[in-house]
């Protein structure tokens, strides 16, 4: 099934009258929402409930001699001050690895800090009281004895022998390293007519949600059942491994996840502090509620992006890119985050570097270090912004070198539209992708040659803009090649329940979860187009272990194409089955009735024949009226999981317009475009602001975020005014288009839309500033790419 | 992230206030728009005992033009000075510059007085006092004094304000005849304090300055009302007499090094305010050697 429709909206599969396929339909959830009736975990109380505040490290490595609580005792509304000796007792501690990343390591990380603290920011103690505030007044006066030692914290030498190794029993701070040596590099860079290096350098940053992270867990001992409630993107994760760490079964947690304030792969892991409140529940026997403050977000949320990327490029005269060499160092912090490894990014740095371009001779390294600082895991479009920005960085840089149009270039080496099925060096397989189309989409919006002209003018009156583009692939639909085969219990497939009630309205329970994306919505418009019915007449419900099919949730840009085709075999099961009762109510057959706008009607000639609502009266209260043998089945489940594929790649191109001024070296971004294939689109307006709100995460990369450690690794800005998240005062306005190449791999044909434009944006603008840049010869592989660095550059300061 | 726990008082009078003040001394807080002292307190960056509030003390708030004179209560909000035709037309630098301070829902809060007092030295309105010659005016249980606000700010949160004392309400002369201004900052986002700013206020006469207030901010440890004017005031402007004084204004500023920028590129940045704003005072663009404005 491939689709190059100038109309993306309309889609043939699922083209059926009144279809929401492919409609910018509003999201169920909206109301409720703004109506400020979401149900939030930060805002849940229940009865006998304390609050836990965790006592954290000041230093970034330090032994704890010595905790003393006696102060804290008689203090009102103290409930317990409680150890990470003592939750030992609780909860078992876990090491972040997984068995197909070979040679990963970490070490056995507690649930509460026991005898050293790893990082600052680690817990040491659990203070739990009545309130909030009366935890953090307690927390002031315990008191612990630290003896503090030499902290790793620069990436750079963490591998030097005369550097301490943070966990001795490993031997040394590397975590992972991976090696890939495809084609003949070497006789590529040596045949080469140029041949182009430059250090990339990221800076560490984290996806700091409008909620923090969010738990309040409640141990029924009289059930011997703990209820989880959390802001999670993966309820069936958190079940398996609080129960594998608690000494429970599966059966005795139930994970409950409403609405999330935002997640961005930030609440997709399972965190210490989190574990803690588990754990203290269950010790406690009572409800205990735990969330983040703001100034602990930044210092334990997930950071990301911390790489320092050496990259090469070769090419020949007439723009033929003849190989690609990267060596990639990171370092993660002191441990390997679980149970989804530390390792992750890195590995698909080399995995995705060159992925756009033709050439087959590419050789990488990748180095996995540990470090005194905060835990680096998945965030949005994992090391897809370190890849994208490394190869279109290089790629500009080849073409400057022989003097070539940065579009030219890329259509003398981009993947030819017509060459799919085939595989990168890396070993990914493509099934269909369109970056020439996106590329010539890109070029009519932009008015690539008009903005060339503009740009000439300006310079010459002394205004220095630039135009910055790059060609991204994205991981979306995961199989079980991401996690499961590395041994962790987290489900590639997801489960869509369907049944028709007594009103011939329609509940429909999925195992992918809602953070914002619209996983509701596109549920509903599935469900809803496949049985006829309105979408106001489906109900979706998600997020609770209990009552929901078994799967995955929503990360890794999977909800749509994998909940998505599950919802839509589940409909097209009920939908045969009211039809087969419907032909034996109305002596029809199936294949002369259909169904539309709630009801059955004629296939030929869509005449009304019996509402639904009639026919669930019929089935659920008199069935004795239907004929012998007809046993109506009017709920269905289909479950489903890609196999051909180990991932559904996308493919897309950005383009950044912006102004640099050279005086004073702040950046002015004018406009931002994407052109991007997710195949199916479901909503075109929740892809659209998917994209556009991946755009603005890497537009934070590139210009303003940064956590910013110094050298004894402290984190000296975990706060809103010193880390600076991007603003709409200086987003640009985005334009987003789109190709259509469905994936033959489901009926849906629907990709990821999630982090596409995470992955791209942060280079299209480092390549627009250094297009403005060109006439004073300064070149910035950078980012935060700060007013300070761009004056430096130009040795105004 | 929560404050420790304090004892609350709200004001009912201006005399009120200061027994509580005199009553508690340093150990009590004023708060008037909470803007910097609930997040430093919820921080628990500062733990006051007792917070006297005087979100009450309607006299304080206001804006009146009386003889040549523009008073502006000390509870002013932000808001209310950004929207006053009174502002815009006898102190418009004011108005310009409070689009600078942070974003609506604090403009909305917070007040002219509780910034004054509060004297960050990023902070917008107290380089505005400066450059428009303002008297602030303060009670205690003495009575009141006239400070000029030159001689208010003293350092890094610190200003003549002694513990037992509120600040009333602020006067400026209403701007005159010939009467310009300038106002502009560089902040990695609209809204944060500043890397680097100025406020200027001048009096020009057939494209010669007679009067020049250049005040620059978040260079120091207070508003900095630069010397090197001086080098511009009477002269035919030429872009060598504009690099005299850049070269003084590098030689007055002691700028600090922080996580946005280094002392050098805030130097560098006071330079090209400086430049810009001489250019755009005297409506010649193309006096700015230094770039565009």
């Amino acid at each position: 099934m491939t689709i190059t429709s100038s109309n993306p909206e309309i889609l043939s599969e699922l083209d059926r009258p009144n279809s929401y396929i492919g409609k910018s339909v509003p999201r169920p959830n909206l109301e409720r929402l703004m109506q400020g009736r979401g149900l939030y975990v930060s805002d849940m109380e229940l009865p006998r409930m304390g609050h836990v505040v965790f006592l954290r490290s000041p230093h970034a490595h330090a032994r704890i001699a010595g905790i003393d609580v006696a102060a804290t005792k008689g203090v009102p509304g103290v409930i317990a001050v409680v150890t990470g000796k003592e939750l030992a007792a609780v909860i078992t501690p876990w090491v972040g690895v997984l068995s197909h990343l070979k040679g990963l390591k970490s070490a056995p990380q507690h649930a509460i800090a026991i005898d050293r603290v790893c990082w600052q920011g680690e817990a040491v103690a659990a203070i739990v009281a009545t309130s909030r505030a009366v935890a953090e007044d307690a927390a002031e006066i315990v008191r612990v004895d630290y003896e503090e030692l030499e902290a790793v914290t620069d990436m750079r030498t963490a591998l030097d022998p005369a550097t301490p190794v943070i966990h001795p029993a490993l031997g040394d701070n590397l975590a992972f390293e991976r090696n890939l040596d495809a084609g003949e590099v070497d006789a590529a860079f040596a045949s080469s007519d140029a041949v182009v290096e430059a250090d990339f350098i990221f800076g560490r940053h984290t996806g700091v949600t409008l909620e923090p992270r969010s738990v309040v867990a409640d141990w029924n001992a009289a059930e011997a059942r703990l209820t989880i409630y959390q802001g999670t993107q993966a309820p069936h994760m958190v079940q398996n491994i609080a129960a594998l760490h608690l000494g429970l079964e599966e059966s005795q947690v139930r994970v409950v996840c409403k609405d999330v304030g935002g997640s961005f792969g930030i609440k997709v892991h399972i965190y210490a502090d989190e574990m803690a409140t588990y754990a203290l529940s269950k010790l406690l026997r009572r409800p205990i509620k735990f969330v983040a403050d703001r100034v602990e977000s930044f210092n334990t949320d997930i950071h990301a992006r911390d790489h320092r990327c050496r990259g090469r490029i070769g090419v020949k005269r007439d723009g033929i890119i003849t190989a690609f060499e990267i060596d990639d160092l990171t370092g993660i912090g002191p441990y390997s985050m679980y149970p989804r490894t530390s390792a992750i990014e890195a590995n698909q740095v080399v995995n995705l570097v060159g992925g756009p371009y033709v050439t087959r001779n590419y050789r990488a390294r990748a180095r996995v270090v540990f470090q005194n600082k905060n835990v680096m895991c998945q965030y949005r479009a994992v090391g897809h912004p370190i890849a994208c920005s490394v190869t279109e960085g290089l790629v500009d840089l080849a073409a400057a070198k022989i003097g070539m149009d940065p579009v030219e270039i890329r259509r003398r080496n981009l993947i030819a539209d017509d060459a799919y099925p085939c595989a990168s060096p890396s070993g990914l397989r493509f099934e269909l992708l369109s970056h020439h189309a996106a590329m010539n989409k890109l070029m009519a919006m932009m008015d690539y040659d008009a903005l060339r002209a503009e740009q000439a003018t300006l310079r010459n009156k002394g205004i220095y803009r630039g135009i910055g583009i790059a060609s991204f692939i994205e991981v979306t639909n995961p199989s079980a090649a991401f996690y499961g085969v590395g041994g962790a219990k987290i489900s590639s497939q997801d489960g869509v329940a369907i049944r028709l009630d007594a009103q011939g309205s329609v509940i429909c329970q999925t195992s992918i979860t809602e953070q914002g994306q619209g996983s509701e919505s596109l549920t509903a418009q599935i469900v809803g187009s496949v049985l006829g019915v309105s979408m106001e007449r489906v109900r979706v419900i998600l997020g609770d272990t209990d009552n929901t099919p078994y799967g995955g949730g929503t990360w890794a840009s999977r909800g749509a194409g994998i909940g998505g085709e599950a919802a839509l075999q589940a409909a097209k099961i009920l939908r045969k089955n009211i039809l087969d009762v419907a032909a034996a109510i109305l002596q029809s057959s199936p294949n002369e009735l259909d169904i539309s706008g709630n009801a059955i009607v004629n296939a030929g000639d869509g005449v009304l024949r019996m509402e639904l609502r009639e026919l669930a009266r019929i089935v659920y209260f008199r069935p004795d009226t239907l004929p012998p043998g007809i046993q109506p089945e009017l709920m269905a489940t289909r479950h489903f999981v890609p196999r051909e594929y180990p991932f559904a790649f996308t493919n897309g191109v950005q383009a950044s317009w912006l102004e640099v001024d050279t005086d004073t070296g702040f950046v002015k971004l004018l406009r931002h475009w994407v052109v991007e294939d997710c195949g199916t689109l479901i909503n075109p307006q929740l892809v659209d602001e998917q994209i556009r709100g991946g755009v603005v995460q890497g537009l934070g990369a590139a210009l303003f975020e940064k956590c910013v450690y110094d050298e004894r690794g402290q984190l000296t800005n975990a706060n809103m005014a010193d880390y600076l998240v991007p603003m709409s005062g200086e987003m640009p306005d985005i334009d987003v288009g789109h190709v259509v190449s469905p994936t033959s791999e489901t009926e849906l044909g629907a990709k990821g839309a999630g982090e596409a434009g995470t992955a791209g944006a942060a280079a299209a603008v480092a390549n627009a500033a250094n297009d403005a840049l060109g006439p004073f010869g300064a070149v910035i592989t950078e980012i935060p790419l700060t007013p300070q660095i761009i004056l430096k550059a130009l040795g105004r300061i | 992230m929560k404050a420790a726990a304090f004892a609350y008082a709200r004001a009912t009078s201006v005399g009120n206030a200061l027994e509580l003040l005199k009553a508690y001394g340093d150990r009590a807080k004023v708060l008037s728009g909470g803007q910097s002292l609930m997040p430093a307190m919820n921080l628990r960056l500062i733990s006051p005992e007792f917070i006297v509030d005087i979100g009450e003390l309607a006299e304080l708030r206001g804006i009146m033009v009386t003889d040549g004179v523009v008073r502006i209560g000390a509870l002013t909000r932000h808001v209310d000075l950004l929207t006053s035709p009174d502002i815009a037309a006898h102190a418009p630098l004011l108005t310009e510059a409070i689009a600078h301070v942070a974003h609506p829902a604090i403009r909305n809060r917070g007040t002219l007085g509780g910034s004054l007092a509060h004297a960050d030295p990023a902070s917008e309105l107290p380089a505005c006092m400066v450059a428009l010659n303002a008297t602030i005016i303060v009670r205690g249980q003495a009575g009141e004094r006239r400070v000029a606000a030159v001689d208010f700010f003293k350092g890094i949160y610190e200003t003549d304000l002694s513990a037992e004392e509120l600040l009333i309400s602020v006067e400026l002369p209403v701007a005159g005849k010939n009467s310009v201004h300038y106002f502009h900052e560089f902040a990695r986002r609209h809204g944060d304090y500043a890397i680097a700013g100025l406020a200027a206020q001048a009096t020009v006469e057939k494209d010669v300055f007679t009067d020049l207030r250049l005040v620059f901010f978040a260079v120091g440890d207070r508003p900095v009302l630069a010397r090197a004017a001086t080098r511009l005031v009477n002269i035919t402007i030429t872009p060598p007499v504009l690099a005299a004084a850049s070269s003084a204004l590098s030689e007055e500023l002691d700028p600090h090094d922080d996580q946005q920028a280094s002392a050098a590129m805030r130097r560098h940045l006071a330079k090209v305010l400086l430049a810009r704003g001489a250019s755009a005072l005297l409506n010649q663009p193309d006096l700015n050697a230094g770039g565009r404005a």
